[in-house]
């Protein structure tokens, strides 16, 4: 299928590439939305200040490194390596699952702290870092679901016929995911 | 990419992209009528749906004008269909809320949102950009069946025992936050927010598709700048939806957490009767009118703008001229886009919003009259010595720019926050929305459905049933609407119950009986349409000719019934752009028509 070429007409991005973009443009408007919510809540009244739990730290290690190996499975693929492709993207699998653990301790330190999340004791400054970090996590897990898809897709069919063109498009969501990860840490660091 | 390999991407490898022909699969009842990827099944899908919506909403209207026409009065049988909702045939507080969300919810999303750009831009974009389907069929299927489990959800929660939810389609907290604030706010509310979240995810599944459609699948020679219309309005339509979607999700969200998770983004400082003091602390309200206003704006324009789009394409064809300003036409829908972003807080002057900050929102309010005024002015010169041939679906184009015309007025008063303090939540208000947004909305719905009739099922509607359908409508829709302008001038608040017992409002209830009276009778009336609707589906006159209005767009070169992937053999070819009418002394020259030597080169 990524065979098919337009004839007479000018190259043109992929849809389902062009879809991805769109709806990259339609997440990144959703956590525009929470993070100037975030903005206007801080500069009200009994805005309870702490620091970021530790995990966090490592949990976006861990992102920047599953960009790296999904990247690195493109490339395999590319070249047709294909047990070097399964392998970056079991990794990259794992690392997201990882990644989903570190948040989720994280979640525990700061409740270890004896500061509350949610619940009618909760002060709304973790409540926002709970539902803007959880509604993250829900993204990347949607990645690491699609991640194992196409891990049994590569060990079951057992040839080069996946599509390059949903690798790629699955990747630009991985990186995207990251950076909105980057950005929140930055966020949540910088103003919170 | 070609068409040709999105319309087969679960069918494997396949080598020949020329000559296909898409008419002899063989499909089962399932797959063509239930769970169908052709856009245009799923567009039939999408309007029926809004169709059966459209009624149930209208008739709660009906019920909410009766206790509002006729206060005093008992109808036995009101009670046989509601039940302890209508105790003695006198509709009760609880259930008139409970009316007016559900109808404002379900025309608002249901109707005018799903039903309106769901059906026009799966039907129309493939067709007239040059497409065999849309860039992702499957999650085509998914949108509609999104809104379709979105329905039965909104459906189910008029029948739970608390009711549904009763605290204005806008949702605002504490009512929608917690449920012990009233009946409604109970396990309606809770069936209200999943349907709600299953419709923004229709509404984005199908905005994306239609985004990528239009910019990555145009056929060979289909500019943009050759784009009808109609394209260009659903395209803005569908960016405005995926960006503003995701916020009001964002802010439903939060809502969840508030209701169900005892956090405090929106509560602060409550006591509820009964219940005692909530230990909420620390949250706004007004938090939550910022997250919903942010789409609730830009749902207007999506509402508005696709039949904006029709109606440009309809008054050129039935004038027979081409679309007078077709840049400044685009233009203006794109300033309309930019703005719908800029003016949200416009709904929030007296929250006690800084004046300042009003002020802005003020200026950037009344500016969206410039691109307004620009497309009235170019539609009204589109007519301007035309050659109009006055078909249904013409009658309610020009009835549309009518309602625009008198709706988008009103809303230069309410767009300026000093005349707001008086307006805000009267029935002035309501009378400007309904017009400019609501009846307008729907005249381009109806415009786009009479006229686009005969490529949907190959056959025409029945003519003298339409102009009943236009007549009775456009009359009923300035009786009903324009008296609320004086009630809200006088200060009469939407919402109430019962203004009988209020010394400032006991004068309206003649006006206000005549309203209702109006209301009946138009609503009835739309039952001409849904007649003429079903009736000519399978009765109707036949389509001979592959373009009975002489237009110049590409569906039209589709055969008259066609199947999935629209052209037998290959996609046509586009060489001009869509509103060459009257040119050098030809009544029309379509779209696959190559320029001849000898033409004039404007158009």
């Amino acid at each position: 299928m990524t065979t098919t070429v337009p004839r007479n007409e000018p190259q043109r991005i992929h849809p389902h590439k062009f879809l991805m973009w769109a709806a990259i443009g339609g997440i990144v408007m959703m956590f525009a939305g929470l993070t100037s919510a975030y903005i206007v809540k801080k500069n009200q009244s009994s805005w309870l200040q702490f620091d970021l739990p530790i995990e966090f730290y490592y949990s976006t290690g861990v992102i920047v490194l599953s960009s790296i190996t999904m990247y690195l499975s493109a490339i395999a693929l590319k070249a047709a390596k294909m047990s070097q492709y399964k392998a970056m993207i079991s990794i990259t699998a794992f690392l997201g699952i990882s990644f989903l653990l570190f948040q989720y301790l994280g979640f525990k330190d700061l409740q270890a702290k004896n500061i509350a999340l949610v619940g009618p004791r909760s002060n709304s400054a973790a409540s926002f870092l709970f539902v803007i970090t959880f509604l993250h996590m829900m993204h990347v897990l949607g990645g690491v679901i699609a991640l194992i898809i196409f891990w049994f897709k590569a060990i079951r069919k057992n040839s080069t016929i996946t599509s390059l063109i949903s690798v790629e498009v699955l990747g630009t969501y991985w990186h995207f995911v990251g950076i909105l990860w980057i950005y929140l840490f930055l966020f949540y660091n910088w103003i919170g | 990419m070609s068409n040709e390999a999105v319309l087969h991407t679960h069918s494997g490898a396949h080598d020949d992209h020329e000559d296909h022909s898409h008419e002899h699969h063989e499909q089962s009842f399932i797959s063509k009528y239930v769970f169908s990827q052709d856009h245009k099944m799923i567009a039939k899908q999408f309007l029926i749906t809004g169709m059966v919506w459209a009624v149930l909403g209208g008739l709660m209207s009906v019920l909410f004008r009766l206790q509002l026409g006729y206060p005093d009065a008992n109808f036995p049988w009101l009670e046989t269909i509601l039940g302890k909702w209508a105790k003695g045939g006198h509709i009760t507080p609880e259930a008139y809320y409970a009316l007016v969300t559900t109808h404002g919810t379900v025309l608002v999303f249901f109707v005018l949102t799903a039903g309106l750009s769901g059906t026009f831009a799966n039907f129309l974009i493939p067709l007239q950009i040059g497409a065999r389907d849309m860039a992702s069929p499957f999650m085509n299927m998914l949108s509609y069946w999104f809104f379709f489990a979105a329905s039965i959800v909104m459906l189910s929660s008029i029948f739970v025992e608390t009711g549904p939810f009763s605290g204005g389609w806008t949702a605002y907290p504490p009512l929608s936050a917690l449920g012990d604030a009233s009946p409604g706010s109970k396990s309606g509310m809770d069936l209200w927010i999943v349907s709600m979240a299953l419709f923004v995810v229709s509404s984005l599944l199908g905005g994306l598709n239609y985004i990528a459609t239009i910019l990555n699948m145009r056929t060979k020679g289909m500019s943009m700048t050759r784009l009808p219309l109609t394209i260009w309005a659903l395209f803005f339509t569908a960016v405005l939806g995926v960006l503003s979607f995701p916020v009001l999700l964002s802010g439903f969200i939060l809502l969840i957490f508030d209701r169900n998770f005892g956090t405090s983004f929106y509560l602060s400082d409550i006591f509820i009767n009964g219940v005692g003091a909530l230990p909420n602390e620390g949250g706004s309200a007004i938090l939550f009118q910022h997250l919903f206003w942010f789409l609730g704006h830009p749902e207007v324009y999506i509402i508005l703008l696709p039949a904006m789009g029709m109606v440009s394409e309809i008054l050129s064809v039935n004038s027979r001229k081409p679309i007078f300003g077709y840049m400044a036409m685009i233009g203006s829908l794109f300033a309309i886009a930019i703005l719908a972003f800029l003016v949200w807080a416009h709904h929030m002057f007296v929250t006690g919003l800084n004046p300042l900050l009003g002020s802005v929102f003020v200026l950037l309010t009344l500016l969206i009259a410039v691109p307004s005024a620009i497309k009235v002015f170019n539609w009204l010169t589109t007519l301007w010595r035309g050659n109009i041939r006055f078909t249904p679906g013409m009658l309610f184009a020009i009835g549309f720019v009518s309602l625009f015309i008198s709706g988008g007025l009103t809303g230069i008063w309410l767009g300026n926050s000093a005349l707001d303090i008086h307006l805000h939540d009267t029935y002035f208000v309501v009378a400007h929305f309904h017009i400019v947004m609501g009846v307008a909305s729907m005249f381009g719905m109806f415009a786009g459905i009479y006229h686009w009739f005969p490529k949907m099922y190959g056959r025409f509607m029945n003519n003298t049933l339409a102009y009943i359908h236009f007549w009775v409508t456009i009359a009923g829709a300035y009786l009903i609407f324009w008296p609320m302008h004086y009630q809200g001038l006088a200060g009469m608040p939407r919402r109430y119950y019962d203004f009988s017992i209020w010394e400032s409002f006991k004068q309206f209830q003649d006006l206000n009986r005549f309203i209702s009276l109006v209301a009946m009778i138009v609503f009835a009336v739309q039952f001409c349409f849904l007649f003429n609707f079903f009736y000519s589906i399978f009765k109707g006159r036949k389509v001979l000719t592959q373009n009975p209005w002489d237009a110049n767009t590409l569906e039209w070169t589709a055969p008259i019934n066609p199947g999935h992937g629209n052209w037998p053999g290959e996609i046509p070819e586009v060489y001009r752009w869509a509103y060459d009418y009257g040119k050098d002394g030809v009544d029309f020259i379509p779209q696959t028509t190559p320029v001849g030597a000898d033409e004039s080169v404007e158009h």
